[in-house]
């Protein structure tokens, strides 16, 4: 199986900014369901940008499910933080319909064949009934399930959620996580998020990013590392595999290649 | 107000008043759902550089307010896009006052007062000619083609352009198409309200159709339809009246504005869920 994610020493930033991520690597296997957390300011959109091939990486390599990000981008399933919060003149079916974009060509409206798959992605997250609504008046977890029905448009092998639970209640996020193990039985899962109590029992594994990376299993003991990078001991301790990914407070923003 | 269709001047206004509700429904909508109805005003006044010009060269003045109205609309777009670029803001301000500057120097320069200014400023409905109509309804067929053809691409763009990025879409192409057709509309609607007044008749039909649809096509439609009454029932009243017609059109469509916008707060009113809700939930 190819793996989903295979990222090998990375350092990416804002040119001429110092490196925000530096010297990252971390894998996700085809199968696997890998939650990224980390403080706010620690790199985590960043990295998405990079997966999603929208920020070159400065060194290191980045793959994507075999390919390289721009290339594997229309095979990942991206839900963003909860956009657009404005209101815009969309039914849930048109947002679905999104993910069909670039499939169906210019100058063609969207295929019958397009309509259903969005139709099925709709049902398949129980919100099939709220095709015809406008998305302004469906609640927070409605909506987000339109947006992982958007992303799950052309059967992605990887399905990258950032920030998914910002705006939604405690039950709302149980029967999320039940939904997404239920996809992680056909496709790799990553989820970004800064809210440690988010993550729950169904993730498989968890990297803590702040700037760098320290592997887990090789030489450092992991509570250790985990407590320095103000990483949540609970959770590294909880016997999911996970990688640390951090830097100590007075790491300055040096950069030495 | 039979007898007045039997005048040429009047059949034409009646044209003008059709063709161009076609783009302001159409490029209105897009504006609207963009909020870039800023960019119209700027690029509507940049085009008096344009004016300039060709009153100075001696061509026709609508030529050379849509070749500048194009050139700023690009700048603006250069300008704005990239990773360090300019706050769209301060680009389109500059576009603004510059084009009106450079309009007033080629006029000086043309040695002319040029009477036909008030009217590129104000609007000339009822001196649209025949050679305008076949303009205008060229534009509006570009339009159509433009929006009819892209327009799964322009929703995708305009709803959430990170996500059309990663879906492979061509980012700056279709900015770039973007702003040619809003260039094009703007040009085309100076001609009923000049360029002063032309943000409303971009932002008003659309942004009133809004309230009750749901929907962009829908969207486009609606407004459309409700651009060409309110031409309509403003070049009658005008005509009536005996009022500029540019000026009517504007103060009809702002009432209806501004009566429908309050009616639709009322309707919605408490117990229903408010589109702000949704906001407030997204902005922490």
């Amino acid at each position: 199986m190819i793996p989903a994610l295979e990222i090998r020493d990375l350092t990416v930033g804002y040119a001429p900014g110092p490196p925000v991520l530096e010297d990252v690597s971390l894998t996700v296997p085809g199968d696997g369901f890998m939650a990224l957390i980390g403080p706010n300011g620690g790199g985590k959109t960043t990295l998405v940008k990079v997966i999603l091939g929208l920020l070159r990486p400065w060194s290191g390599s980045v793959i994507v499910l075999g390919l390289p990000p721009s290339k594997a981008a229309p095979r990942v399933g991206y839900v963003p933080q909860m956009v657009p919060g404005r209101s815009f003149p969309v039914t849930a079916l048109d947002v679905a319909l999104m993910g069909r974009l670039g499939s169906t060509g210019p100058f063609r409206r969207y295929t019958a064949d397009d309509r259903a798959k969005a139709m099925e992605s709709l049902s398949f997250l129980g919100i099939g009934e709220l095709a015809g609504r406008p998305m302004d008046e469906l609640s927070g977890g409605q909506r987000q399930r339109v947006l992982i029905a958007r992303a799950l448009g052309t059967d992605p092998g990887l399905l990258l959620l950032d920030e998914p639970v910002a705006s939604v209640d405690q039950e709302t996020q149980e029967s999320f996580f039940n939904l997404l193990s239920e996809l992680n039985g056909r496709l790799a899962i990553v989820l970004v998020t800064h809210d440690v109590g988010a993550v729950s029992s169904h993730v498989r594994s968890i990297a803590c990013i702040n700037r760098i990376l320290v592997s887990h299993g090789s030489t450092l003991p992991a509570e250790a590392v985990a407590e320095a990078y103000g990483c949540p001991f609970e959770l590294v301790a909880h016997g999911v595999p996970h990688r640390v990914v951090g830097h100590p407070a007075g790491h300055g923003t040096g950069r030495d290649d | 107000m039979t007898d007045l269709l039997g005048h040429a001047f009047m059949r034409h206004a009646l044209a003008a008043s059709a063709l161009s509700a076609v783009a302001s429904g159409a490029v209105g909508t897009l504006v609207v759902v963009n909020r870039m109805s800023t960019l119209t005003g700027a690029i509507a006044h940049a085009s008096f550089g344009g004016l300039g010009l060709a009153f100075a060269l001696g061509l026709p003045p609508m030529y050379g307010a849509l070749g500048v109205a194009l050139l700023s609309a690009l700048g603006i777009a250069a300008l704005t896009s990239g990773p360090r670029s300019e706050s769209p803001d301060t680009a389109m301000a500059a576009f603004w006052a510059m084009g009106m500057a450079a309009g007033l120097v080629f006029i000086r320069l043309s040695g002319s007062y040029a009477p036909d200014l008030m009217s590129w400023l104000f609007g000339s409905l009822l001196t649209v000619s025949r050679g305008d109509l076949f303009l205008m309804a060229l534009m509006d067929l570009l339009i159509l083609v433009i929006v009819g053809g892209l327009f799964k691409e322009l929703a995708g763009i305009s709803y959430d352009p990170e996500f059309a990025v990663v879906r492979g879409l061509p980012a700056p192409l279709l900015r770039g198409v973007f702003m040619v057709t809003a260039s094009v509309t703007v040009v085309m609607l100076m001609k009923m309200t000049g360029l002063i007044l032309v943000m409303a008749m971009m932002t008003i039909p659309a942004s009133v159709a809004r309230l009750s649809v749901h929907g962009m096509g829908r969207m486009m439609v609606a407004s459309g339809v409700l651009a060409l009454v309110l031409n309509l029932s403003g070049l009658g009243l005008a005509v009536v009246l005996d009022l500029p017609p540019g000026a009517v059109i504007i103060l009809l469509s702002g009432t209806v504005y501004a009566v429908a916008t309050l009616l639709a707060r009322r309707r919605r009113g408490p117990g229903r869920r408010l589109r702000s809700v949704g906001t407030a939930q997204n902005s922490q």
